[in-house]
């Protein structure tokens, strides 16, 4: 199982190990470490890398993966309505609704390649977000979103304890999944689908993959189906988001259907593009740096504006706060767009392109970086 | 019959306004080779011409205080304070006269789009197209949030068009009663207007031929000695001036907010792709049908058999579309081709 791993990469495993294990220490000092966001950097990272995987390796583009988000949301919550505050069954149940879903999209999807299949998952996520909805309400709870409720049937916690008052919480064998637990139970499935994600890179199902994104039709001439092994990466990378989509339902038990909406998807595009398309590390890094700021950015005002830049003259203050006003608090979809329209434009490669960049100026040598980069950049599949 | 008519009807509004959009869509797709995610927020910046063009003319205009008045009299609108009468019927035209404005600043728009940012991507694959496009539409979106506010902005069409026409008595059928707002008549005869003259200027003027020509083989109509890439320039600001005036025409039917682009904006991909990308009357067609279709999903009767299929008979069309027929409806061969 670990035949294909240098030792370069078990270097790199561990660190990147060590610097999710220790991150609540490391961010403190940027405003970043408490376990709310911590939380979500993890669970954002693992969506990214999952998508990674489709879009890194293959080269299709979708735009619907939020559905499986959700998918793994809804499904999660169920396992605590129906069976258990446990968060075990609930991620298993997650990940196999969103597996399962994977399959028949991916099944009809695959079909077609390029921009046609962008359309496609785009059609199907729109569907599934609206359906949710509107139809399917019983299951979905509609616009309220999905909760847990006092009279929730829980049959296996109720055959062992009587419900206490008040709402349970989600617990992982008596551990409350709130705060700093609930955190390290996120960045220990990170770490996990790292290793895997790593395992896949590495692997001659990995290669192929990548010959598919390279070249298609010459695969097909030398005899491959190709269709097998997109497919199986297009389960993959659901199974990654119904995991995340279930880790957000572990921290906070409730599941909405705007998770599923196609502006979810095209966040998860603009981690993946701002970490670095292809990369291992890339993507865990793109979400971690969109959520950041996004919580920086949100949290100005006009006071704490002032504040930053008090330092200039008054005349001065006004505009730069008038400017640097644009950007922040509700602005800040414009700042994710303008740096998000830069990194395209300048930097296809992301922030580990950049990386690379800055290396290579630092005159050091990091040939293993490098030969990551060069297999990865992004092309689309056609 | 006439239960049939009347959603026929409902759907030639929207099915206008996705053919307008995934018209320009296509043409910028057919010429540039650009899948341009930012189409929609041209619709929504042509809607908001006609917003600010009333909101410039209605600018209110405080009369003075007159000598033993309590209170402040009423303001006023700036064109019925200057031009009296005159300037209230401006106001009340202000929608349909908004065209004259948003013409010249869609086509200002679009080239500048075309010249600043998507010049640079003719080379760069369809993913990064559709990703640099993609994040100039939040930007301008954004930047729409932060002038007019996050709420949806009424406009109203002319009073003369308030009131419903009576398309029954038209048909000459005497026992059926079908009514429908003039508006969306007028935007249904409109679009079909701005469709033919795009339609007239490909197929019957010189420039227009040199265009197609350049759609099928732009190297051949280069070494020819034509600028072709200023002609597809040209043809960017066209599209850019066509989705402007289905914004500016759409507000009296849909108060539109910022978000109002990109809710078109899907959908009309998914038209474009179900005509046939690169296709035009495809294009128009499937947009088209796609609204009455939707219409008559969303009647009652329909919507008891198959519940909720008024929100997705779309999608769910464009996948039974894309997988039976890959090229769409009229696709035509090598555009887009796996």
């Amino acid at each position: 199982m670990f035949a294909n791993l240098s030792r370069n990469d078990w270097l790199l495993f561990l660190g990147f190990s060590l610097v999710v294990l220790i991150s609540p220490w490391t961010l403190t000092p940027f405003g970043a470490g408490y376990p709310a966001l911590l939380q979500k950097f993890c669970i954002f990272g693992i969506f990214a890398l999952g998508f990674n995987i489709l879009f890194g390796l293959t080269g299709y583009l979708s735009f619907g993966h939020a559905a499986f988000l959700g998918v793994g949301s809804y499904a999660a919550v169920w396992s605590f309505k129906l069976f258990t505050m446990n968060v075990v069954p609930s991620v298993i149940f997650g990940i196999a609704a969103a597996g399962l879903f994977a399959v028949v999209i991916g099944f009809i999807s695959l079909r077609r390649s390029g921009i046609y299949f962008s359309i496609l998952t785009l059609a199907f996520a729109q569907m599934s977000y609206n359906l949710a909805y509107s139809v399917l309400t019983p299951i979905t709870n509609g616009e309220t979103g999905l909760q847990l409720t006092l009279n929730d049937p829980r049959i296996i916690d109720n055959a062992f304890a009587a419900p206490g008052a008040g709402l349970p919480q989600t617990n992982l064998f008596g551990i409350d999944m709130s705060g700093y637990p609930g955190f390290y139970f996120c960045a220990g499935a990170l770490i996990i689908c790292f290793f895997l994600t790593m395992r896949i890179f590495r692997s001659p199902f990995g290669m192929m993959l990548r010959a598919i994104k390279s070249n298609q039709n010459r695969m097909r001439y030398t005899g491959f189906n190709t269709k097998p092994y997109l497919l199986t990466a297009f389960v993959i990378s659901g199974m990654y988001a119904g995991l995340a989509g279930s880790l957000m339902a572990a921290t906070d038990p409730l599941a909405g259907a705007e998770r599923m909406q196609w502006t979810a998807s095209g966040e998860v595009v603009l981690m993946t593009i701002l970490g670095g398309v292809g990369t291992l590390v890339g993507p865990v890094l793109g979400a971690g740096v969109i959520k950041y700021f996004e919580n920086i950015f949100s949290s100005f005002n006009e006071g704490t504006l002032h504040a930053t830049f008090a330092f200039l003259p008054d005349g001065l203050e006004t505009v730069a706060v008038k400017l640097a006003g644009l950007f922040v608090g509700d602005g800040w979809h414009l700042t994710l767009g303008v740096i998000f329209m830069l990194i395209v434009i300048f930097l296809p490669g992301g922030i580990m392109e950049g990386i690379a960049r800055l290396a290579k100026l630092a005159g050091v040598k990091r040939k293993s970086s490098r030969a990551e980069l060069s297999a990865g950049s992004a092309q689309p599949a056609e | 019959m006439d239960a049939i008519i009347i959603q026929i009807l409902n759907g030639l509004d929207k099915g206008a306004a996705y053919a307008l959009i995934a018209l320009g869509l296509t043409l910028v797709f057919g010429t540039l080779g650009v899948v341009n995610f930012a189409h929609g927020a041209l619709f929504m910046l042509g809607a908001f011409c006609a917003v600010s063009f009333n909101a410039l003319l209605t600018w209110p205009i405080q009369p003075p205080k007159a000598e033993g008045q309590l209170f402040a009299p009423k303001a006023i609108p700036f064109m019925e304070h200057q031009f009296g009468e005159l300037g209230a019927a401006i106001v009340n035209w202000s929608v349909p006269l908004s065209i004259l404005i948003a013409i010249p600043v869609m086509l200002a728009i679009g080239l500048i789009m075309e010249r600043g940012l998507i010049r640079h991507f003719y080379k760069r694959p369809h993913a990064d197209q559709i990703l640099v496009t993609f994040g100039m539409a939040i930007v301008v979106q954004e930047i729409v949030k932060k002038i007019f506010g996050a709420n949806p902005i009424p406009q109203s069409a002319p009073d003369i068009f308030n009131g419903t026409a009576n398309i029954a008595a038209w048909l000459g059928m005497t026992d059926a009663f079908i009514v429908y707002p003039w508006w969306r008549l007028i935007y249904f005869v409109f679009a079909a207007a701005v469709i033919g003259a795009v339609f007239a200027f490909l197929n019957f003027t010189t420039y227009g031929m040199v265009v197609r020509a350049g759609m099928r083989d732009r190297e051949t109509v280069g070494l020819l000695g034509i600028d072709i890439e200023k002609r597809f320039t040209v043809v960017f600001g066209i599209a850019a001036v066509v989705a402007g005036l289905a914004g500016v025409m759409y507000t009296p039917i849909l108060p539109p907010d910022y978000h109002i682009g990109m809710d078109f904006l899907v959908l009309s991909f998914v038209v474009v792709v179900v005509g046939g990308m690169g296709s035009l009357s495809g294009a128009v067609l499937a947009g088209f049908l796609l609204g009455i279709l939707q219409s008559f999903a969303s009647m009652n009767e329909v919507k008891s058999i198959f519940p909720g299929i008024d929100q997705i008979i779309i999608y769910l069309i464009a996948v039974i579309i894309l997988l039976t027929m890959p090229r769409g409806l009229m696709g035509r061969a090598g555009v887009m081709e796996d």
